[in-house]
């Protein structure tokens, strides 16, 4: 029994501090979302508040698509996210399944490089990408932000991938080859199905950064018909006066995608968890 | 269909080199089985033949054909791995039908072959799982009914019988020997466990540090034994080890003698011992005993005995049964 009592307290603490890191966690994004709703007035007058009828309105949204392309604004972005995400995935996996696969000369160094970009920011080279997309012509195109996008997240996935890849069993791509499979189907057929959950876990990892960035929109891709959302928004925030309500607006719009993105690939991630454990 | 021939077959992996010199002789519809402790390059061999590994040196042949360079799915050869190796998104029956999708045979020919080879090992109610639904035993089956549906003119196996429970290794056993005789398949077979090499095999080869110690047929091996790391390593219990100075032998530095070639008794023998530990199986008792003589040996009577510890007892080793071996642990013929 006092086991049983020790346990309830145990699992009430741990329960308790996830809840505490969950509220904190969600609030910013409760705040963003309630006041996107209000007045103005009523933001700075009590910004906690939820809103009421009496300060309920919808002006922020009113502007948000009245004002700009915002539905363009959005395409930018999904289009970018998405097309970096996939290139990632797809060159990371590749890259991952020869260093992890194959056995040549270098593959420890050519290994290190590829993973040496995890601890070099990128943004260190700004200059010399901005004079090279100005050299090939594709400044204010959304090929120059996917082409920065996926040089930026392949080394995490590189390193994360062909940690995971090792893990295949060498068995099974051996009886694939018995069986006349070639090299490219035993990755796509055979390892790509086994890893889908530490594809998801990188896709994750490779998605926020990029929708939530400024700094290469406002840089590669500032003109009208290339802005992301987050370009967009800042619109609204002036040197001297912001428009808290299409701001907020904005926001609040913006988290839509992501977490939809989200969602599609943490359930992969839960999937590929239980089929493993249960095998 | 299905000879191979291995000459001076040499593997290094960087400065380390795991096979040295493999020469071997594999006739049609032969059952061979390498043997030997892990590490010893029984399963790199196996790889080298079925071209998942490329030799260092030396020459492959298959149905007298040279296949160094010929790619593993070309070298009909089907194999059969330890850890079953089954295509997890696919079914039973896609998984048996796989190779031959991918050599391009006409489908109601592989519809046809799945069905010969899928009721020749009683997976019929199975064909439409995935290996996930299956037990381990029945995904060991699905292993080898993909091996059978190429037809191959060998089969390779690497230690398929490692991961099944005690029961069903035996039955698994059972299943294969009743398939080389069904199907008169040349068979390649890699193990460590030497009661399944001698078994099931018509040779055996042993292998140790990446050197060929003896090939011979089993009971060759058991009655036989080139030297004392094959003699040690056929028959279990193991062989009793003995210096020949101890017993007052000429000839030989090492006399060995099997747990089941020593008689015992009570009143009287050769060798005066007391009894360390008995192991009593039914079947079979064994009984380790402190000899003055010998030394600590191994005795293996048929039968239930009542011996137990501390009992006093004298053994007497058969002569003709004895094993001599010389200084380089060579037999002495």
């Amino acid at each position: 029994m006092a086991k049983a009592r020790t346990s309830y307290l145990r699992s009430g603490l741990i329960h308790l501090a996830l809840i505490s890191y969950t509220l904190i966690a969600l609030f910013p994004v409760f705040l963003t979302l309630v006041n996107s709703f209000k007045t103005r007035n009523a933001i700075f007058r009590e910004p906690m508040a939820i809103p009421t009828p009496s300060t309920f309105s919808l002006v922020g949204y009113e502007t948000v698509l009245k004002q700009g392309d915002f539905i363009g604004y959005f395409q930018n972005s999904l289009i970018v996210t998405v097309v970096s995400i996939a290139l990632v995935l797809l060159f990371g996996a590749m890259a991952a399944f020869a260093l992890s696969e194959y056995r040549f000369r270098g593959n420890l160094v050519m290994g290190l490089y590829l993973a040496l970009g995890i601890m070099i920011p990128i943004r260190l080279g700004t200059v010399a990408i901005l004079q090279g997309m100005v050299a090939a012509g594709l400044v204010n195109t959304l090929t120059a932000l996917v082409l920065v996008y996926t040089a930026q997240g392949l080394p995490l996935a590189i390193f994360i991938l062909s940690e995971f890849m090792r893990t295949v069993s060498d068995d099974l791509k051996n009886a694939g080859r018995i069986d006349g499979l070639s090299e490219y189907a035993i990755f796509f057929r055979l390892v790509l199905p086994l890893v889908r959950p530490a594809m998801a876990t990188v896709a994750v990892f490779t998605m926020i950064p990029i929708w939530n960035d400024l700094w290469f929109p406002l840089i590669l891709a500032p003109g009208e018909e290339t802005k992301t959302v987050t370009l967009g928004a800042q619109m609204f925030i002036g040197q001297f006066v912001t428009n808290w309500n299409a701001v907020l607006s904005a926001l609040s719009l913006a988290i839509l995608p992501v977490l939809v993105l989200y969602v599609i690939f943490s359930r992969q991630l839960i999937r590929g968890i239980t089929s493993g454990a249960v095998k | 269909m299905g000879s191979l021939q291995l000459s001076s077959i040499r593997k290094a992996f960087g400065d380390h080199e795991v096979l040295k010199g493999i020469d071997l002789d594999v006739k049609e519809g032969e059952f061979v089985i390498f043997v030997g402790p892990s590490g010893c390059g029984k399963s790199t061999l196996l790889r080298v033949i079925a071209g998942l590994e490329d030799a260092s040196s030396g020459s492959i042949r298959i149905d007298g054909q040279e296949v160094a360079t010929v790619p593993p799915a070309k070298r009909g050869i089907a194999m059969v791995f330890q850890s079953y190796a089954l295509y997890p998104h696919l079914t039973v029956k896609d998984n048996m039908g796989l190779g031959l999708k991918q050599a391009g045979t006409p489908k109601p020919e592989i519809e046809e072959r799945v069905a010969k080879a899928s009721s020749m090992l009683s997976l019929d109610p199975y064909l439409a799982r995935r290996p996930a639904e299956l037990s381990g035993g029945q995904r060991q089956r699905v292993a080898i009914g993909r091996a059978i549906v190429r037809e191959p003119s060998l089969f390779l196996f690497d230690e398929p019988l490692s991961n099944l429970d005690a029961a069903l290794r035996v039955q698994t056993r059972l299943e294969i020997a009743r398939l080389h005789r069904r199907l008169k398949a040349t068979m390649i077979y890699v193990t460590h466990d030497q009661v399944e090499a001698m078994t099931l095999a018509d040779k055996i080869v042993v292998l140790n540090a990446g050197a060929i110690e003896q090939i011979g047929s089993p009971m060759d091996l058991y009655n036989k034994p080139a030297n004392i790391f094959v003699a040690g390593f056929i028959g279990s219990p193991q062989m009793n080890f003995i210096p020949a100075e101890k017993l007052g032998e000429a000839g030989a530095r090492t006399i060995g003698i099997r747990p089941e070639h020593i008689a015992l008794s009570r009143e009287n023998g050769e060798w005066k011992g007391k009894v360390v530990h008995a192991e009593h199986l039914g079947a079979d008792t064994i009984l380790y005993l402190e000899t003055e003589t010998a030394g600590l040996i191994t005795v293996r009577l048929f039968g239930e005995h009542r011996y137990g510890p501390d009992d006093i007892v004298f053994a007497t080793p058969d002569k003709a049964s004895m094993h001599r071996f010389d200084v380089n642990d060579r037999a002495i013929a």
